[in-house]
């Protein structure tokens, strides 16, 4: 397989080409313009729906649409257009739709700026809209893993019938690196739930969120949560480095998590046992993947691009077992290796 | 080994462009690598970096805040990145642009005056390659071997060949950088 | 014995959940009547919408999607142009076509999108319980104009028809009322052309029917009908706003 040079967002694109993607929505907005601008450039060779939408709104409203149709689609923004597209997530949650979400992260709240940010985790994992429902969320840290998760991103949304976002930022969307295509053409089961003409052959497909009756909804949800369950069970990823014997584990998703691994081989070098946690998707969590990283840690030092968002989620997934510090650059900037070595060493200082 | 390149400069002067042909080479070398842009509101005359790591072993950070050679084409960036640089790390600087001198004693710097070797050569706009020319006869061994050959077989692959004629002046301008001898 | 009236097919047989001598019912008659005619069905996706109308999946035979409030423009922009041989109809009322959804509405409109849409314009809120609506007449009392409506105060009604016919990718904007057995007729003469606009790839087709509130409004049917001609009419007139073809010109519609 050839290896070409690709930015984050170009690779997205093309991967959700090559996962069968046939209609793609968006509004333009810093810093994820150039996914749409590859499937502009290539919708009339690959034989793929692209339109630029009025507004986030309309956007996510024709995914929506798309999807009950029966096809494969995927709409992508950074985060003030995800806040626009929640209610239209919620609505594709509450209708059972599957559907690919991409967030290429950038700096809030409000306008906020336009360099990369982690700070939509809790947006992401836990209230991308109104009601009770989850998202699956996959948090690449290269240009690679972008493509293989936005494959995967189809697969499961498909297998789920749910929206699935991939979580990504500036950073990784405007990078470029080597990455691979494989050429397998997915393998796309028949929909007999999408709304795409009777014709003549079965009971009408109804594409509903609406139940008026509470135990109807009651129901509806529950069994959305049964699901959910399942999902638990068969989708939890992350990568752990060095954390063998590690005395202090770093977590990190994405970006973060590249600039963390630096920082752990430095502190490595001065003697200090440091080790790396990078989950790969952040709902569901990986658990038990996070225990068996701290199997010898006497502390964990959270590293992200925001306040702190994931740390509650560690805690939990550690049941406190052991404390978790926080260290965070926001607003748009990314930490240092040296930062977070600076801080790797405090923490060391005061005893592990 | 790990080679961590900044080259910057302001929009329009290709800085961005100089760091793909680095990065297809190093590609084309079979190498790990990364390319890291600034971005910002497009506007022509802003200043404009990119990092570029190149690497045996797969990139930690992408983002380089301790660079083994910087390529400065506008004083700013030289006033930014140039303190930045590694001990016993490589400076190429545009002294036709850039009138200050380095002080320190711990880095080499190259001037180079690329911005009026392009205008007195008819390759106006093409400084960046004039200074990418010294830096790989310079520096070959720190981008793993990538040396002039390599570099202009990179303009031949991705200059798309409605426009050959820019495969040409490109390497003409290499060619002008790499012979620079001061 | 010989059938001289019956339920059209794309009709479901089942009691419909809107007010006694709400208007509703007659327009869902014509649009299944329209479908069965034009032999559509069996390729037909419906977008119900938020509103009283919300529960129009239990009533047509078609497949049904139901869209966020005011966005059924771009959901039916989305089947589409995923099945661009489909046939794709929204049905919303004022507040949803014309507030909320006024900006997918319009650039529907403008994209020449080969869509049918199907305005129902009683200018109230009836689902919600008699709000100002986007088209509610100056001096109407709603429960949030308890003292009539004030342009000063509110602004004026939105004439969905009149902006429309401004937009090129407009193929059919036409007002029409179910109020008299003529003016159904007529009603259901722009339906079928609304359609057939589509299957012969027109562009954007838009019927407002102008409709009645009875409950909301506070009047029996009768003289909820009678408001409807003395009052709705006038303010917004009936006739065609627009019918010129966006796509396909050449090619004659029946």
């Amino acid at each position: 397989m050839e290896r070409v040079l690709m930015k984050g967002n170009e690779a997205l694109a093309e991967a959700a080409i090559r996962a069968g993607c046939k209609c793609f929505f968006a509004y333009p907005i810093t810093p994820q313009t150039e996914v749409a601008a590859y499937l502009a450039k290539n919708m009339k060779k690959r034989n793929i729906t692209f339109l630029q939408a009025e507004s986030e709104l309309a956007a996510v409203n024709m995914v929506l649409g798309a999807s009950s149709a029966g096809v494969r689609t995927m709409t992508s923004s950074s985060s003030p257009g995800i806040s626009l597209k929640s209610e239209g997530v919620s609505y594709l949650a509450g209708s059972d739709l599957p559907a690919v979400i991409v967030n290429v992260q950038r700096g809030g709240p409000g306008l906020g700026s336009i360099q990369p940010s982690q700070s939509d985790y809790w947006q992401a994992t836990k209230a991308l809209g109104h009601g009770d429902f989850q998202l699956i969320v996959f948090a690449p840290a290269s240009v690679q893993e972008t493509v293989d998760m936005t494959i995967r991103a189809f697969e499961e949304a498909d297998r789920y019938r749910m929206p699935v976002m991939i979580l990504t930022d500036g950073f990784i969307g405007q990078m470029m690196e080597p990455v691979t295509f494989s050429d397998e053409t997915p393998k796309i089961e028949p929909k007999d739930w999408a709304a795409c003409g009777h014709k003549g052959g079965r009971k009408h497909n109804i594409i509903n969120s609406l139940f008026l009756q509470p135990d109807e909804l009651e129901a509806s949800v529950d069994a959305r949560y049964e699901k959910y369950e399942t999902i638990k069970k068969n989708i939890h990823d992350a990568e752990i480095y060095m954390c063998e014997d590690a005395d202090l584990v770093i977590t990190a998703f994405g970006t973060t998590a590249r600039v963390a691994k630096s920082a752990v081989n430095q502190a490595r070098e001065k003697g200090i046992k440091a080790g790396l946690f990078r989950p790969k998707t952040l709902w569901p969590f990986p658990v038990e993947e996070l225990n068996a990283a701290c199997k010898t840690a006497k502390k964990v030092l959270s590293v992200e691009m925001s306040k702190g968002q994931m740390v509650d989620d560690i805690r939990l997934a550690l049941n406190c077992r052991i404390p978790v510090e926080f260290f965070g650059r926001n607003g748009g900037n990314i930490p240092t290796p040296a930062e977070i070595l600076d801080e790797i060493v405090k923490i060391s200082e005061r005893g592990l | 080994m790990l080679t961590e390149t900044i080259i910057c400069g302001f929009g329009g002067q290709g800085v961005l462009f100089s760091g793909k042909l680095l990065a297809n080479a190093a590609l084309m070398e079979g190498k790990e690598l990364s390319w890291l842009p600034s971005y910002g509101p497009e506007m022509r005359g802003g200043t404009c970096n990119c990092s570029v790591c190149i690497s045996d072993d797969p990139i930690g950070s992408p983002l380089v805040t301790a660079p083994d050679i910087v390529i400065a084409m506008n004083g700013p960036s030289f006033d930014k990145f140039e303190p930045m640089v590694k001990p016993g790390g490589i400076v190429f600087a545009d002294s036709s642009i850039i009138d200050r001198k380095s002080t320190r004693d711990d880095i080499t710097v190259y001037y180079i005056p690329s911005t009026e070797m392009a205008k007195e050569n008819g390759l106006t706009g093409m400084a960046n390659i004039i200074i990418l020319g010294k830096v790989i006869r310079e520096c070959s061994d720190n981008f793993f071997g990538i040396d002039y050959d390599k570099i202009v077989s990179v303009f031949e692959k991705i200059i798309p060949p409605k426009k050959a004629a820019m495969i040409e002046k490109n390497t003409k301008a290499f060619k002008l950088g790499y012979d620079y001898e001061k | 014995m010989a059938v001289v009236f019956d339920k059209p097919h794309a009709l479901c047989d089942v009691a419909t959940t809107y007010c006694p001598g709400c208007t509703h019912g007659i327009i869902h008659r014509l649009v299944a009547e329209v479908m069965d005619e034009l032999g559509i069905e069996g390729n037909t996706i419906g977008i119900f919408p938020v509103g009283c109308s919300v529960m129009a999946y239990k009533f047509f035979e078609c497949d049904m999607v139901g869209a966020p409030h005011g966005r059924a423009p771009a959901v039916a922009t989305g089947i589409k142009r995923a099945l661009p041989d489909s046939v794709v109809f929204t049905y919303q009322g004022d507040g949803d076509l014309a507030a909320i959804g006024t900006c997918e509405t319009v650039h529907a409109a403008a994209r020449g999108e080969n869509i049918t849409v199907i305005f129902v314009n009683n200018t109230i809120y009836g689902m919600t319980g008699g709000q100002m609506a986007p088209t509610t007449l100056p001096g109407q009392v709603t429960q949030t104009t308890p003292y009539g409506r004030e342009p000063e105060i509110q602004g004026y009604p939105v004439k969905v028809c009149e902006m429309l016919a401004t937009i090129d990718g407009t193929a059919l904007a036409q007002r029409v009322s179910v109020d008299t057995p003529a003016h159904i007729r007529e009603a259901k003469k722009a339906i079928k052309k609304a359609f057939e606009n589509q299957i012969n790839k027109k562009g954007f087709s838009l019927v407002e029917v102008l409709s009645t509130c009875p409950t909301n409004w506070g009047l029996t049917p009768v003289d909820a009908l009678q408001r409807l001609r003395d009052e709705m009419i006038p303010y917004f007139p009936l006739g065609v706003y627009k019918d010129e073809a966006v796509w396909n010109k050449e090619e004659k519609a029946d």
